[in-house]
């Protein structure tokens, strides 16, 4: 599992990568209400904004952690946002995407360092 | 947050995992480790415990008798506070020469005083207000030394009873003086949730004991800034500097109910308040644009500061509160728009991250009152 410095986690699977938010950014945004998902098959670029999280307190994007190409999104957060809080790293994940090289994921945070970062 | 005031009980607050913020110049707990959503429904189903010390309190004590107080208290607002009698409560507005709202308050008539409850941002300029134009009527006597918890919810009674079993027989916006081990408890039978409750203002030195002892209870828990904000939206209930400013009439905002007969044209002593001539004239004619409770489709809330719109591409105003409503469990919203597009069932749209979405018009309180009449 790698982080990113957005509190985003990304997980590898088969040629995929995974993303949800962690645990301490759930805990920050507070009971989450509504998710907005994006069309699978968008291609983004690193830094673009995909999701829209709504909590009671605030609205908070997650953004790209790469280029890529969405190619599935978690429908059961649009009916079940409150997944979100209950089940930040397993079930609540956001978004797949494929990406040209798993290695672009080397430049992100293990889980020692994104400990160290949330302190 | 070094230039920041803290509330008397802070200690506790942070014993108690409050998560501390900024707000109106003091270091406030905007949640408690249960979360805004868990805090907002246990208020609505059986007791929260609020801390609202922030808030002014403030007693005028009449210089040459208590009508002369009232009528000097009743030019500063079209509200009627010669006809409140001993023991009661009532909802007040400051307006100003333009007929826009300074603040909204709660004063009561205890017998030889007035005792008033002002907002926490607008206490400094409302004690100025006060004392310039009631200086020749009353002693204006700032008190800060008293704290103010609000209990709400429909384990309120219970739960305060269990400390002071008389006020069990109170009526929303009843007042009363009453004992506990040796503090003197000013209660009110009111709030701003919309559930029934009590605010009680309690001399600081007795605040902890009096809190812990209802926190002890089951039913009690500690309500955070964040639910605080959610319920009163559900209720329908006017923030003040964001819902109402110096720049909306009470009758824009709805406010109207605040404004008894005797101060309105043809009433005993109609006018003769700050800001009349425009209020008495939206009274007679409706306002020109109106605050109005706000349904958005779908789940996505509407928040503070969205631009409204017509169908057909009109700009109409913008969302002043907004948000999810944990009862209601859909977005709630408040805002302005012109009087022809207040009616309910209206559909008008809201710019959401660059989208326009369908909003309705709705009744408030999105969640039924529950005050004990």
């Amino acid at each position: 599992m790698k982080y990113t410095e957005e509190h985003e986690w990304l997980r590898i699977e088969g040629d995929l990568v995974v993303v949800g938010i962690t645990e301490h950014a759930a805990t920050q945004l507070g009971d989450v209400v509504f998710v907005e998902l994006p069309e699978t098959e968008t291609v983004v670029a690193a830094g673009d904004e995909v999701v829209v999280i709504e909590s009671v307190k605030a609205a908070s994007d997650i953004l790209a952690p790469v280029d890529g190409e969405i190619v599935a999104v978690n429908a059961k957060l649009v009916d079940n946002p409150g997944l979100v809080n209950e089940d930040p790293t397993g079930s609540a994940w956001f978004f797949k995407m494929k990406v040209d090289d798993l290695d672009v994921l080397d430049q992100f945070m293990d889980e020692d360092e994104y400990n160290d970062l949330i302190g | 947050m070094s230039n920041l005031k803290r509330l008397g009980l802070h200690d506790l607050h942070v014993e108690l995992g409050g998560k501390m913020v900024p707000f109106a110049g003091y270091e406030m707990p905007v949640q408690y480790p249960a979360g805004v959503m868990k805090e907002h429904l246990h208020t609505r189903s059986a007791a929260g415990l609020f801390d609202v010390s922030h808030m002014g309190q403030v007693i005028l004590r009449p210089k040459r008798g208590m009508e002369a107080l009232c009528l000097g208290f009743e030019a500063l607002m079209p509200v009627d506070v010669l006809g409140l009698v001993e023991g009661r409560q009532r909802y007040g507005l400051f307006t100003n020469e333009t007929g826009g709202i300074l603040d909204d308050l709660m004063f009561a008539n205890r017998g030889d005083h007035l005792f008033v409850v002002v907002n926490a941002a607008c206490k400094e300029a409302d004690v100025a207000h006060l004392r310039a134009h009631l200086g020749d009527v009353a002693e204006v006597e700032f008190l800060a030394d008293r704290a103010l918890i609000a209990l709400q919810g429909p384990g309120a009674e219970a739960a305060l009873a269990a400390l002071v079993p008389d006020v069990a027989a109170m009526r929303f916006m009843d007042v009363g003086i009453f004992l506990w081990q040796g503090a003197t408890l000013w209660v009110s039978r009111s709030g701003y949730t919309g559930e029934d409750g009590f605010e009680v203002s309690v001399p600081e030195a007795g605040a902890e004991g009096f809190v812990r002892a209802l926190l002890g209870q089951d039913r009690v828990a500690p309500i955070g800034l964040g639910a605080r904000d959610s319920l009163r939206l559900e209720a329908g209930l006017c923030l003040y500097g964001h819902d109402i400013d110096t720049t909306t009439s009470p009758v824009e905002a709805g406010l109207t109910w605040a404004i008894q007969k005797a101060r309105r044209a043809g009433g005993a002593r109609a006018g003769g308040f700050a800001g009349a001539p425009r209020i008495l004239q939206e009274l007679a004619d409706g306002p020109e644009r109106c605050r109005v409770g706000l349904r958005p489709e779908g789940r996505a809330p509407m928040r503070e500061g969205v631009e409204l719109f017509a169908t057909d591409g009109t700009p109409l105003g913008k969302i002043t509160s907004g948000g999810f409503g944990p009862s209601v469990e859909a977005p709630v919203a408040m805002g302005y728009v012109p009087a022809s597009y207040a009616k309910t069932g209206t559909v008008i749209e809201g710019e959401l991250r660059g989208k326009r979405l369908p909003l309705t018009v709705a009744e408030m309180p999105f969640h039924p009152t529950t005050y004990k009449r």
